[in-house]
């Protein structure tokens, strides 16, 4: 990459808006991924007889709903993230792309 | 006297590391059996099937970037099946079975840590990776830094992690054969090296990638096939099935709830299993086989779906065992264990899905699904030696040797030397180990991937004030400290030395909360002391780089295919 590229990158409005939108939704969820796993862990660590209470009064207790959902929410939030950076993202990201070579 | 030695003998036997177990190794003593034709057969056709598609993929493999990458033109759907199917191994399939079987919901919580890791990596790592590198995650960490010195530290980091992870599949595969197809343990071992090699050395990362595609294909179709065949035995009643589980097992209702475990030591294991995933070369290799950012976001989307989907069989088949294959006159068998009668599955826990197959599905699909197990491990070995020779042959060979210099035609003979001789020492390394116990190879592949590979990818594309010598000396630090905490902890001072039970000085099996906090904070550490010229340079170098990672202008493209 040259300089007059990197410095017209740089320079662009709409870079520091692709930064700051991918950034802060990344780090969102990735925020969001951890709080649910490590919340799990934590209820684990301390409190395991809350995953073990019966969900119904049948057998099936709340673990197992609980232990599919994080199984299903990191499916979903990947889905989210590809979801806006395919369509958004990268659309900002070709304008910045096409806007560097001119 | 001898009552106190069994309990402790049983204790012993409940801690074995349950995570090792569910990434890599089949752990416990097996049995030959007899020699089982079916599932020869559907071996051998597998065997000429992928062979047609290493000859098919050899005459397309001219260049480096096809032999590291396929020449990049693999979908996001394609490779996220590849991906899914390097997670899938023999032993997470039998080992998590094995474990939901034996524990219950405890098997789900192990799937959950090895789950999670996908999403990170998607929202930090993944689309930087592929716009920065080119054939090895090295290419990233060593983007602005200096090449010798990072270089070389980041093929050591992924050479011990193959070599760790391939001991682990070697000896599981050479028990696997013995078992399922009636082999001799080395006829097995001897048979993966040479197919391995096979693969990856003529029909480099296209026919690496197509055999993992369709073990995952074969492997969730089978996987799918049982678990609804165990749904159809309890009428699709989620209730009913646990219900019927809780009256055969002997632990009763506690199969339903989450055992015990030490705070630190879950917390420890959360993070080796999720940054451990971020830092492993096999898979980080992965992403450098699509065209672009946009398709290796694609690839994790449906890598976390089909890896979300068969973790939730996997739980499903091994409850359906509980139900279907334990207690039944058949599967059972009793041996005798430390002077003790033990009647336990025929050929142990880990067999608990390949019975269930049999129960489900008769003769014919009892062959297809042991002989799924020997080709995921099969697929499993190509990927992790084809990240080693590219180590070997782009790292150290063409960029730290040759200074990036080499001429391409001697670069390809020498990954493919590599292959070879990593192919000859992953058979003599299986056979060597065949008797020892190997049940913390894989967690500390995992530990050694999140506190030595990592710390410096994450840092080298988020953190400006990296230098050269902080990303050595901490990644040093971080594989050194994994390394030592885990020798000196249970896994090993225990288990494998044979030392008494809690005497070990470092009292926890999974190392990664420390020895990976100690790696960020040398390398924070060093790159902040180091105010040399090299040092100026190379945080001057970020912002280049920076704009490389978003917008991936500048990045190596996918080549003629």
């Amino acid at each position: 990459m040259n300089e007059d590229i990197l410095k017209r990158v740089q320079a662009n409005p709409k870079f520091a808006e692709l930064v700051q939108k991918r950034s802060s939704l990344g780090w969102l969820l990735s925020i969001v991924m951890l709080a649910i796993y490590y919340g799990f862990i934590l209820v684990l660590a301390f409190s395991p007889a809350t995953l073990g209470a019966s969900l119904s009064g049948g057998v099936t207790t709340v673990g197992i709903p609980v232990g599919i959902f994080i199984i299903v929410s990191a499916f979903v939030l990947t889905g989210i993230y590809v979801r806006k950076a395919n369509t958004e993202f990268d659309q900002l990201n070709q304008q910045i792309v096409e806007e560097a070579k001119q | 006297m001898k009552s106190w030695m069994k309990s402790a003998a049983l204790g012993s036997l409940c801690l074995l590391p349950a995570f090792a177990m569910a990434a890599g190794a089949l752990e416990g003593d097996v049995q030959k059996q007899a020699t089982n034709w079916t599932a020869i057969i559907m071996f051998l056709l597998f065997v000429s099937g992928t062979l047609y598609i290493t000859y098919w993929a050899a005459r397309r493999t001219q260049s480096a970037s096809d032999f590291y990458t396929g020449g990049g033109g693999i979908t996001g759907f394609q490779n996220g099946l590849a991906i899914a199917g390097d997670y899938m191994s023999a032993a997470s399939f039998l080992g998590i079975s094995a474990m939901v079987f034996e524990k219950g919901y405890d098997g789900l919580i192990y799937s959950m840590g090895f789950l999670v890791g996908w999403p990170i990596i998607l929202f930090l790592v993944a689309e930087r990776l592929r716009n920065l590198g080119k054939f090895t995650f090295a290419d990233v960490a060593s983007y602005r830094l200096q090449q010798t010195p990072v270089r070389t530290f980041a093929a050591t980091g992924t050479l011990v992690v193959v070599a760790l992870y391939l001991i682990a599949q070697m000896v599981g595969a050479g028990k696997l054969i013995q078992l399922l197809f009636g082999l001799n343990y080395s006829t097995a071992v001897i048979l993966v090296g040479v197919l391995m090699v096979m693969y990856v050395m003529f029909g480099g990362m296209l026919a690496t990638t197509w055999v993992q595609i369709i073990k995952a294909v074969i492997l969730l179709s089978g996987a799918t096939f049982m678990a609804f065949m165990v749904m159809a035995s309890v009428g699709f009643s989620p209730e009913t099935l646990f219900q019927k589980a809780t009256e055969v097992h002997a632990k009763g209702l506690a199969i339903m709830s989450p055992g015990k475990a030490d705070p630190i030591d879950s917390i420890s294991l959360g993070l080796a299993l999720m940054f451990g995933t971020a830092g492993l070369p096999h898979i980080l290799m992965r992403f450098f086989t699509v065209s672009n950012a946009k398709e290796a976001r694609k690839s994790v989307f449906y890598a976390t779906g089909f890896i979300g989907y068969f973790y939730i069989l996997t739980f499903i088949i091994g409850f359906g065992a509980i139900v279907l294959v334990l207690n039944q006159p058949a599967f059972m068998e009793t041996i005798v264990k430390d002077g003790k009668p033990l009647t336990q599955l025929l050929g142990g826990n880990n067999m608990a899905a390949i019975h269930l197959s049999h129960a489900v599905g008769g003769d014919l699909f009892y062959g297809f699904i042991s002989a799924v197990a020997f080709a995921t491990i099969l697929a499993v070995v190509a990927g992790l030696t084809l990240s080693g020779a590219s180590a070997v042959s782009h790292d150290l060979y063409a960029s730290v040797i040759k200074k990036g210099k080499a001429n391409e035609k001697d670069e390809m003979r020498v990954s493919k030397l590599t292959t070879l001789a990593l192919g000859i020492i992953a058979i003599v390394l299986g056979l060597v180990f065949e008797k020892q116990n190997i049940a913390f190879m894989v967690g500390l592949a995992f530990s050694i991937a999140a506190s030595a590979n990592f710390p410096v990818l994450f840092l080298s594309m988020f953190w400006k004030g990296l230098t050269t010598r902080g990303a050595v000396i901490g990644g040093a630090i971080g594989l050194v400290s994994a390394v030592v905490m885990i020798i000196l902890g249970p896994a090993v001072w225990v288990d494998v030395m044979g030392h008494a039970k809690g005497s070990a000085p470092f009292p926890y099996k999974n190392p990664a909360l420390f020895s990976m906090s100690l790696a960020f904070f040398f390398t924070w550490l060093f790159s902040v002391l180091d105010t040399s010229k090299a040092a100026e340079e190379e945080k001057a170098k970020f912002d280049a780089q920076f704009v490389r990672s978003m917008t991936g202008i500048g990045a190596s493209g996918a080549s003629k295919h």
